[in-house]
């Protein structure tokens, strides 16, 4: 989330985090991602982004649904993609944003932050910025986002610190390979003035298929918990970490899955989905060129379904659930796992087994995909076997070379 | 903050009610913050400027009891800038 949370100290009553599973009027943390379209092929895209959609939302669709935000009074939106800023009428959209009162966060590889770029956007409060960075080095970032990114963020970093813009984000996606570099990622962010925020990898989109050469390690989501214990509210992390909290403390934030409650998302096509990560049919919401956003957020069934109380499941049981209510809604889903049982990353240890008896080929896979197919200029080069498929080409075909040759 | 001052909310902050009170957004700042009741929505709306905080306790009906609780929101409220003091 954009915005750092604070309860002002309650007249006695109760936890806000039980207002939210039962869903607000209007969401608080609405993602909208602008286009399919991207000048880079991340392994790990969660969308699966590469090529535009030929159906996107235009210019006066994009500019009603501002309007539409600012009638609910939402606040602020998440802008990405793909890459926004490829957008022609990015900048356009952004300053609509502003004279509706929409104020807009929007994700960025930093590509085309330049330097007048960067002062245009000092010059506001409403806006916001936050770089992508998955490596400390360019070593380790540019093996997941492609060569010459890492360059190109420091640049764009470089260009909004001297451009005089506060309170920017570096926004990093926790792997394997850079947990051991949180400390550096703090420190490249103090040193441009820059806020770090650390978010979880899912296994959505191209996520999924480099999930099991990615996610974080069982004695890293231990090393990652107490950092951000140690660093407290001085690190965002939009609150994506509420799996840990089943460590102990409840982490900063929101400690709950706040899909279709308090967060949504909005694809190029206007197609709304529970939640960024989980752009999948199973979590298709509706359309707002049907009913409109405001229809959808208040009355689609699925929302409605998310909004009703949840029993626990298999996790009930457990002593943590308290903390961590089972964790993410889309990792579990995307990992083949149910919905009401443990999350794959479980600190606890209890999606093992699940996840070991699993039919890999039966994974629910992608009900969209946009991926670049054919050559992309500067294609990631993964620090392992690059962007292996873990799942067989078909269920019964078990060359160990399918899909590779 | 003292009963007989009167306070605002600030030019850069909006409320959004919501069932179990508002959204509060400073524009200013991007943060984000909550009222937990509609009581304290209440209050917080009657506080334009004119009226001193004692009094839109009173008429928003906040009892004895619950005084103390209520000035510490208002008190947190105003340290982040969300209410300011009005110019006497």
């Amino acid at each position: 989330m954009t915005a750092t949370l604070t309860e002002t100290p309650p007249p006695a009553v109760g936890r806000l985090i039980d207002q939210f599973e039962l869903g607000l009027d209007a969401p608080i943390c609405l993602t909208w991602e602008l286009t399919y379209a991207c000048n880079l092929a991340c392994l790990h895209c969660l969308s699966s982004s590469g090529r535009r959609d030929p159906d996107e939302l235009d210019t006066e669709e994009a500019k009603a649904l501002i309007r539409e935000f600012e009638r609910m009074q939402i606040f602020y939106v998440n802008i990405g993609g793909g890459e926004p800023t490829v957008r022609p009428d990015f900048w356009e959209l952004l300053d609509y944003a502003v004279e509706h009162h929409v104020g807009v966060k929007f994700s960025t590889n930093g590509f085309r932050i330049t330097k007048e770029r960067a002062e245009k956007l000092a010059a506001t409060d409403y806006i916001d910025v936050q770089i992508s960075l998955d490596g400390a080095t360019a070593e380790v970032n540019d093996a997941v986002r492609g060569q010459g990114t890492y360059d190109a963020a420091m640049k764009a970093l470089a260009n909004l610190q001297a451009a005089g813009m506060q309170d920017f984000k570096i926004s990093v996606v926790c792997t394997r390979h850079n947990i051991d570099q949180l400390d550096e990622f703090k420190a490249i962010a103090d040193s441009f003035g820059a806020q770090l925020r650390l978010t979880r990898l899912r296994p959505s989109g191209r996520g999924a298929d480099v999930w099991d050469e990615l996610h974080p390690l069982p004695h890293q989501q231990r090393q990652l918990y107490d950092w951000l214990v140690a660093n407290g509210e001085k690190v965002l992390t939009g609150d994506s970490f509420f799996h840990l909290a089943a460590y102990g403390d409840p982490l900063p934030g929101l400690n709950l899955c706040g899909a279709g409650r308090v967060v949504c998302l909005v694809d190029p096509v206007g197609d709304v989905y529970a939640c960024p990560f989980a752009i999948h049919d199973r979590f298709k919401a509706g359309n707002i060129r049907d009913l409109g956003f405001d229809h959808v957020w208040k009355h689609a069934p699925l929302f409605e379904e998310l909004r009703s109380p949840q029993t626990g499941g298999a996790c009930a049981k457990c002593s943590a659930y308290d903390n961590c209510r089972g964790g993410c809604m889309a990792a579990k889903f995307f990992t083949g796992l149910p919905l009401d049982g443990p999350d794959p990353e479980c600190v606890k240890g209890n999606a093992e087994e699940a996840l070991a008896s699993l039919d890999r080929g039966a994974l629910p896979g992608s009900s969209q995909d946009h991926s670049h197919t054919g050559t992309v200029r500067n294609a990631p080069v993964g620090l392992t076997l690059g962007a292996t498929r873990t799942r067989p080409t078909s269920a019964c075909d078990e060359s160990p070379v399918a899909g590779m040759v | 903050m003292i009963d007989g001052e009167a306070w605002q909310l600030s030019p850069s902050v909006e409320l959004r009610p919501e069932p179990f009170g508002a959204l509060v957004y400073d524009f200013s700042t991007r943060r984000l913050s909550f009222l937990k009741t509609l009581r304290l929505l209440d209050v917080v709306r009657r506080l334009d400027g004119t009226t001193d905080v004692g009094h839109a306790l009173e008429s928003a009906g906040v009892g004895e009891g619950e005084r103390a609780g209520y000035l510490k929101a208002l008190d947190g409220l105003a340290a982040n800038g969300v209410l300011i003091r009005s110019a006497p």
